[in-house]
């Protein structure tokens, strides 16, 4: 029998804690509570209207850039709230990184949508920013396709490539946190395989949260999956267990297709 | 009644559905009804085709006329008269001067004073334009909350839609006498004057073009600068306004068309002193008011009548090569964009 003390869990990265999100008087969340531990994929599952977005909206406070929000509750980041007083937006959205339904490269070369933010953030080297190019389209699978046209308009390149462009450019800026909102949604099979496979690579050195329609894609990618359903949290466990043996009877509704 | 619209609807299909106006037997009905709907049809088809196509006529018909009419100038009065003309100055010497005096004795058809008129009147109200009405459209794309923005864009609009001679009865009466007490000018009413009046008209058209070119651009791409951590102002400079340049450039453009052919303020507002000069608080006379004001007295068929003519033909090319740049700068927005 190994008796080596059990290694410490990691500490949960992100804590949602009693949260309701309204959007003017309508609420979307109702008092949400779920730790996201590190280093791993988390899904959010559920059906359309069941505030999965909203909750990753929540994290990085993107949700009330075009929308008048309020909230009871707290998220908080390694133990610090996101929606104190002091909190700097600027370094929240740098720590907390975010992916989008739609790819959303901006009409700019390639180089310059993967290093948009490092430049924002202040680096000037060019050594160090074309490192910065190199490893992040690295890290999202793309440098291989790309390398040799990196001054080419990113809307030249499909759908797929430019989601994984989004992905580069959100880990340019090098954050701990990477909010992925239906990622593969816009996106053919194989492009979808692919943003799989660079997720898989990734979940090692961040904090993966992954919004998801495709209940196949949470277990693929996933190792914990919550559930959602009318703003609230149905069940929040392994994802071997919610796609296996659900606590709840409306969890395996869902999974088996009976609505959604 | 009801109860035969739904039996009509179940059996003569989505078809007859507007049946429930006439009366319609199943059955044989039905095919008498689908003769006369395809004539409306068509009737309304070709209704819409020929007033699209009215404009395309009516704009070559323009076209046609008013460059016929132009060319027949060309016949008489030579190339370099256009320019100006050659005489002599009280020492004797030989001077090259810029006149246009179409009906003295000996006529000048030196386009160059109209030229410069028009010039100084459009460039420094397209400028002043530019700098206000982007700003405008900027704040109320992207800075004002929906209530202001509610309240200030019909405001803007209709400014635009104030009849220009009510500009000019303002610019002539009240900017005039401002403009001369703060800057001392000599003539009271100058191209200045003229251009801060027709500024009054592009700013709205520069405001509310610049403001759809921002609209435009998708929210995707303010989400995306804001989740990499981008302020307000580095999404607005680095993303937004990058992203709507070739909008905004073609409302430029537009305006500085609208301002090269604005007639009745700067008739009003400039003094019309056909002057060749670039000193903006000169008098000057722009080629529109030059037509405005000599053509109603120029006899049909007479070389003035073809000169002005000519003079439109000018200010005709002008603007179409204006509006067609910037045509071309939406175009290749709306390409870069994907819209």
């Amino acid at each position: 029998m190994n008796t080596a003390p059990a290694i410490a869990p990691q500490p949960d990265k992100i804590e949602v804690q009693s949260l309701d999100y309204f959007y003017g008087t309508e609420q979307a969340l109702f008092g949400v509570s779920m730790d996201i531990p590190d280093k791993q994929v988390t899904a959010i599952i559920g059906p359309s209207g069941c505030g999965k977005s909203t909750l990753i909206k929540a994290i990085n406070r993107i949700g009330e850039i075009s929308n008048d929000i309020r909230i009871h509750g707290d998220v908080r980041l390694d133990g610090a709230s996101v929606y104190g007083k002091s909190v700097n937006l600027v370094e929240l959205r740098r720590r907390v990184g975010m992916v989008f339904q739609k790819p959303n490269p901006f009409p700019k070369s390639i180089l310059e949508n993967v290093l948009f933010g490092p430049k924002l953030h202040g680096v000037k080297d060019r050594d160090r920013l074309e490192e910065i190019a190199e490893t992040s389209l690295h890290k999202a699978a793309l440098w291989n396709e790309v390398k040799d046209k990196l001054n080419k308009s990113a809307m030249e390149l499909s759908g797929g490539q430019q989601q994984r462009l989004c992905i580069a450019r959100a880990l340019a800026v090098d954050p701990e946190v990477l909010l992925m909102d239906e990622p593969c949604s816009a996106l053919d099979p194989i492009g979808t395989a692919r943003i799989e496979e660079t997720i898989e690579v990734l979940k090692d050195q961040y904090c993966i949260v992954i919004v998801t329609h495709n209940m196949q894609q949470a277990a693929r990618v996933s190792q914990s999956t919550a559930f959602f359903m009318k703003g609230k949290i149905i069940e929040y466990d392994d994802t071997e267990k919610i796609f296996t043996t659900p606590a709840e009877k409306l969890t395996e509704d869902y999974i088996t297709g009976r609505f959604g | 009644m009801e109860p035969l619209v739904q039996k009509t609807l179940v059996t003569g299909s989505a078809e007859a559905k507007s049946s429930s106006r006439s009366p319609v037997s199943t059955g044989g009905g039905l095919r008498q009804y689908h003769g006369r709907q395809r004539l409306r049809e068509g009737l309304i088809h070709a209704f819409l085709a020929v007033n699209g196509y009215l404009a395309i006529f009516l704009i070559a018909l323009i076209f046609l006329f008013l460059f016929k009419e132009g060319f027949q100038a060309l016949k008489t009065v030579q190339p370099l008269q256009w320019i100006g003309h050659k005489t002599l100055d009280f020492d004797g010497r030989e001077v090259f001067r810029f006149i246009w005096q179409p009906l003295s004795s000996t006529p000048k058809y030196s386009l160059m004073p109209l030229l410069s008129g028009s010039f100084l009147v459009a460039l420094p109200a397209t400028l002043l334009s530019t700098v206000i009405g982007i700003g405008c459209g900027v704040y109320l794309a992207e800075l004002a909350s929906p209530r202001v923005r509610e309240l200030l864009k019909p405001v803007v609009e209709l400014l635009a839609g104030i009849p220009t001679v009510v500009i000019g009865f303002l610019a002539l009466s009240v900017l005039a006498s401002v403009v001369q007490s703060v800057f001392h000018t000599q003539f009271r009413l100058n191209a200045f004057v003229g251009a801060l009046g027709v500024s009054l008209v592009i700013i709205p058209v520069i405001a509310s073009m610049t403001e759809d070119a921002l609209r435009a651009v998708p929210n995707e791409l303010r989400e995306a600068s804001y989740g990499l951590g981008a302020t307000r102002w580095e999404t607005l400079s680095r993303v937004i306004l990058p992203a709507g340049i070739s909008g905004i450039s073609a409302s430029i453009l537009l305006g500085m068309g609208r301002a090269l052919g604005e007639t009745m303020i700067v008739l009003m507002a400039t003094g019309n002193a056909a002057v060749f000069t670039a000193d903006i608080f000169s008098s000057v006379r722009t080629m529109t008011a030059t037509i405005a004001a000599e053509l109603g007295s120029a006899a049909q068929g007479s070389e003035v009548y073809y000169a002005l003519f000519f003079v439109g033909s000018v200010l005709f090319t002008l603007t179409f090569l204006i509006n067609l740049v910037s045509e071309i700068v939406v175009e290749r927005m709306r390409r870069r964009l994907r819209l």
